[in-house]
């Protein structure tokens, strides 16, 4: 009888708990408000099983039990019964299937009138590349990506020139618009994934994937990575803006084109974002997978090794180039080697975290 | 243990002369079979272990210094791997497809009793090579149970640099020898070495079910291994199976031409079947139990054979639906939903037989018929929220969710435990020739059963919310509420009890060996061969001079005109009263 009691108790608040959970689908701001509406179909069909299934074993149990001396009725095969129950379950799968296979064509036919962005993923950042005013994308190869070509874009090719590149995380979108992201890898795999879009899909290195959405709602999103990459995966955060067109328009026209980043000086700042150190050293103080760089240039630093050091623009320097060699106390030893970033741009990033010392 | 030479068939028997024989170097399937148990049980609970460490993270963030992010990482690997391939697979099949086999089928020993005691420490080998990567500098991988490259083999995933994932890649390769010679060993005998009368529409279903999961494993494990082997040479020798062009530490790599998401083909063409090597045994378990137990022939048994072959044969056809936005050619989707929903019938209908043996039955709530009930109601929640996920579009918001974690730990780990420890319930009389003790029993069936569902019920939930899986720390995000960190905290809790009360079946293993109630012959009046042996428990050769002959199906409970409520397989008809 006690289980009896508990299971239906169990059965009962599952599916109360559907009306009361304080977790629920995030607010909706994008196109795909099917895709909820097939996870509500699901839950209700499948709800429906779960309750008669569990509601059958619990009579069972109860009309049943144990008696000294009693049969069970002898009932090897009931073809009849057994070719209903088949029927009915089919029509289920049939009902479940539907729609969903109607909601994957919407999901993988691409919009051929919308706005073009190339979403790019490393370890562990985003970066966002637009086609500039030519509507066409420079060539790629991952064989030119360097700590200044950040998107290895062929510097001769000339519908490269005017590409617009988003480094540092944030991309804007306008509203209401058809929006087809071309995603890539510079490294491992990784994730596209806004909440409130409900889309998602792989950036996977060597190949290009696509994934479509129109945001409806204006407003500020987290991008967060959804597929495993290495230590910092969480904390693979990237933020998308949804604007009015015009804001969006004022916005990319602020941003510099391929041409512009390669006539940059080394800037520091610069540097860091694109090469993602920001996802594990914060500027502002809070602790990560490394320690901040927030207050800490000309402050001591204990190393797991046991001594002791001044944080000083040698000490910055190794740490990029061989950072196993003086690994922070309490710190996991899991920092990439930058070996191959030149003396200028080393410097730049020392004078850099100086600067959040200030 | 019977320690004379003997002959019987014109055969001679493996002859164990002395204790190392007899009891670690044994060829004897029922010895065998208990070490893999042991072994497999103790890798268990260190996977255990690890996923309480995971626990204690996501629920009191910061509390344990030593779990940093890497670790975090190398904890989740760990677990995974453990639980899927060490724990379950080997118990299932090594331990339980060991046991059982000759036993139910009436014959002496496994086909080929040597190669089966090398699949024992050939397994051995493969949890030492495991656990020494704890070890070595840098630690186990952390690249996840799936190992997906480039990740798994770079640095800036712990072990990916150093000898971690070499040794977790040669620990499987290792593995999978040991299930070969394993897994022929068991379709060989269950082809071969059948009492008569024992048709193969005779035998157990859960003899089926491990047949029909030794047939996956044997099919689906050398995918892994090439898998594995290619891995490590693009590791080792810089080979660029899977690697594309890649930038990172702010050089381009020696890598470029290969593709991730091959990988991720080769591992899910394993991985999807190795979902029913562990559930198929899980079937046959509680197919057995749950006719024994409530006193009634298991329902449409022809219907049940040809599910699982169904079931078997589809899955071998679903397995992309794992990688529904991996980046594969996304038109792909269409087939793997519809083969993914096929095969949620012929799963149904093992659902529906269960439930229907129930009907008009005489049942015994025993601690193995909880388990097996318990296990009903947790694999049908546990198997419908599946349907979410094969079907495509509805599977993009939940992909890499907390919605996932939930679905598989009800279906693939809560629901073969609980059939798991039905099973070590009903059969440890078999093996000690001793009752378990009923009420320590009982108070660790309800703590496991109700905690692990307060686990990973809400985390569906938090999954709709979209709360990704696979993160260290959740601070960063707006869009996850405090309330999500108090549900993990909560959840923690559970996780904690939950892992506590594992110790109470241990102790009840350990103590009901010698303080435990004598066993009668069949104590539960099962029909099927392992309960009608000579001795109790079976000794060496299992029959004494006698095989069984085998003259009716497993299920013969209730039949009108006898007077007890079953007959055994081996009771010819006019000796019926």
């Amino acid at each position: 009888m006690a289980f009896v009691i508990v299971t239906a108790i169990i059965v009962i608040g599952t599916v109360l708990w559907n009306f009361v959970s304080p977790w629920w689908f995030s607010p909706l701001a994008s196109n795909w408000g099917f895709l909820d509406t097939t996870i509500l179909i699901s839950l209700v069909i499948t709800g429906i099983a779960f309750v008669l299934i569990s509601a059958f074993i619990l009579y069972c149990v109860v009309k049943f039990p144990y008696r000294e001396g009693n049969k069970s009725e002898y009932e090897p095969e009931n073809p009849a019964l057994e070719l209903k129950l088949t029927i009915i379950t089919t029509i289920g799968v049939i009902a479940l299937l539907a729609p969903g296979l109607y909601a994957w064509k919407l999901y993988v036919e691409l919009p051929v009138d919308a706005l073009e962005v190339e979403g790019v993923g490393q370890q562990w950042v985003w970066s966002y590349r637009f086609p500039g005013e030519d509507g066409v994308y420079g060539n790629t190869s991952g064989r030119l990506f360097s700590s200044k070509n950040t998107f290895g874009l062929d510097p001769d090719d000339p519908y490269g020139q005017d590409d617009i590149l988003i480094r540092g995380g944030e991309v804007h979108l306008p509203i209401n618009n058809k929006v087809v992201f071309q995603l890539r890898s510079k490294d491992v795999l990784h994730d596209f994934y806004v909440p409130q879009f409900r889309a998602k899909m792989d950036l996977v290195p060597g190949q290009q994937s696509n994934l479509w959405f129109e945001p409806t709602v204006l407003g500020t999103y987290e991008v967060a990575c959804a597929e495993y990459c290495g230590t910092g995966h969480y904390a693979m955060r990237g933020v998308v803006v949804v604007d009015t067109e015009e804001d969006f328009k004022t916005w990319l026209a602020g941003q510099p084109t391929f041409a512009e980043t390669m006539n940059e000086g080394a800037n520091g700042e610069q540097i860091v974002q694109t090469l993602g150190c920001v996802a594990c050293h914060s500027i502002d103080g809070s602790d990560g997978i490394g320690p901040t760089w927030r207050d800490t240039y000309g402050t001591n630093r204990a190393l797991a090794s046991g001594e002791t050091v001044v944080v000083d623009d040698d000490y910055i320097k190794t740490s990029i180039v061989n950072p196993m060699s003086q690994i922070a106390e309490g710190y996991a030893p899991v920092m990439p080697a930058y070996a191959t970033l030149s003396e200028e741009e080393l410097t730049a990033i020392g004078d850099y975290i100086k600067t959040l010392s200030e | 243990m019977d320690q004379n030479s003997a002959t019987y068939e014109g055969q001679k028997m493996y002859d164990p002369k002395g204790w190392w024989d007899t009891y670690v170097f044994s060829q004897d399937h029922k010895v065998i079979a208990l070490q893999y148990v042991c072994v497999a049980l103790a890798i268990g609970l260190t996977g255990m272990f690890l996923s309480l460490l995971m626990r204690m993270q996501l629920g009191f963030p910061g509390l344990f210094e030593s779990i940093d992010a890497g670790s975090y990482y190398q904890d989740v690997t760990m677990h995974g791997m453990i639980m899927v391939i060490y724990l379950l697979t080997a118990l299932f099949l090594g331990g339980f497809g060991n046991y059982l086999i000759p036993l139910m089928l009436g014959c002496r020993d496994m086909a080929f009793p040597f190669v089966n005691m090398l699949s024992f420490w050939m397994y051995f080998l493969s949890v030492i090579i495991l656990v020494a990567s704890f070890f070595v500098e840098s630690g186990p991988t952390g690249a996840g149970w799936t190992l997906y490259p480039p990740q798994s083999i770079l640095e800036g995933t712990p072990g990916g640099d150093g000898a971690g994932i070499i040794l977790m890649l040669a620990s499987l390769a290792v593995f999978i020898i040991a299930f070969t010679m394993g897994g022929l060993n068991y379709i060989t005998t269950v082809l071969q070495s059948r009492a008569k009368g024992m048709t193969l529409m005779r035998m157990p279903l859960i003899i089926w079910c491990i047949f029909l999961a030794t047939f996956l494993g044997l099919l689906a494990f050398p995918a892994l291994l090439v898998g594995a082997i290619m891995l490590i040479f693009d590791r080792v020798l810089e080979t660029s199976f899977f690697m594309p062009e890649i930038f990172k530490g702010g050089e381009v790599l020696d890598y470029g031409g290969g593709s991730p998401v091959l990988f991720q083909h080769l591992f899910w063409f394993f991985g999807h079947p190795e979902v029913y090597i562990i559930a198929l045994p899980a079937f046959g378990i509680i197919s057995e139990l749950i006719s024994v137990h409530a006193r009634k022939n298991i329902f449409g048994y022809n219907m049940m054979v040809w599910a699982l072959i169904a079931i078997a044969g589809i899955a071998f056809i679903v397995w992309a639906h794992h990688m529904y936005v991996a980046g594969m050619n996304p038109y792909l989707g269409f087939f793997f939903a519809t083969t993914t929903l096929i095969i949620a019938v012929p799963t149904a209908i093992k659902v529906y037989n269960w439930v229907l043996t129930l009907w008009n039955a005489n049942i015994k709530m025993t601690v193995p018929m909880l388990y097996c009930l318990a296990f009903l109601v947790t694999f049908l929640n546990g198997g419908l929220t599946g349907l979410f996920l094969g079907n495509v579009a509805v599977d993009v918001p939940l992909s890499d969710t907390y919605f996932v974690v939930g679905h598989f730990h009800m279906v693939m780990a809560v629901s073969p435990v609980l059939a798991l420890y039905g099973g070590l319930y009903h059969w440890y009389p078999s093996v000690t020739g001793r009752m378990l003790n009923d009420t320590l029993g009982k108070i660790h069936f309800w703590i496991t059963f109700i905690g692990t569902y307060l686990i990973y019920f809400p985390m569906h939930y938090i999954g709709f919310l979209g709360v990704p899986r696979r993160y260290y720390s959740n601070e960063q995000y707006d869009f996850i509420p405090q309330s999500v960190a108090d549900l993990n905290q909560f959840i923690t809790v559970c996780a904690l009890i939950v892992g506590a009360a594992q110790f109470i079946l241990l102790y009840n293993f350990v103590v009901s060996l010698y303080k435990g109630a004598i066993a009668p012959k069949n104590p539960w009046g099962a029909c099927t061969l392992e309960w009608q042996t000579l001795e109790s428990p079976p000794g060496h050769g299992n029959w004494g001079e006698q095989l069984p002959v085998v003259y009716r199906w497993p299920y013969e409970y209730g039949l009108p005109g006898a007077t007890s409520d079953f007959v055994p397989q081996n009771v010819p008809d006019e000796q019926i009263t």
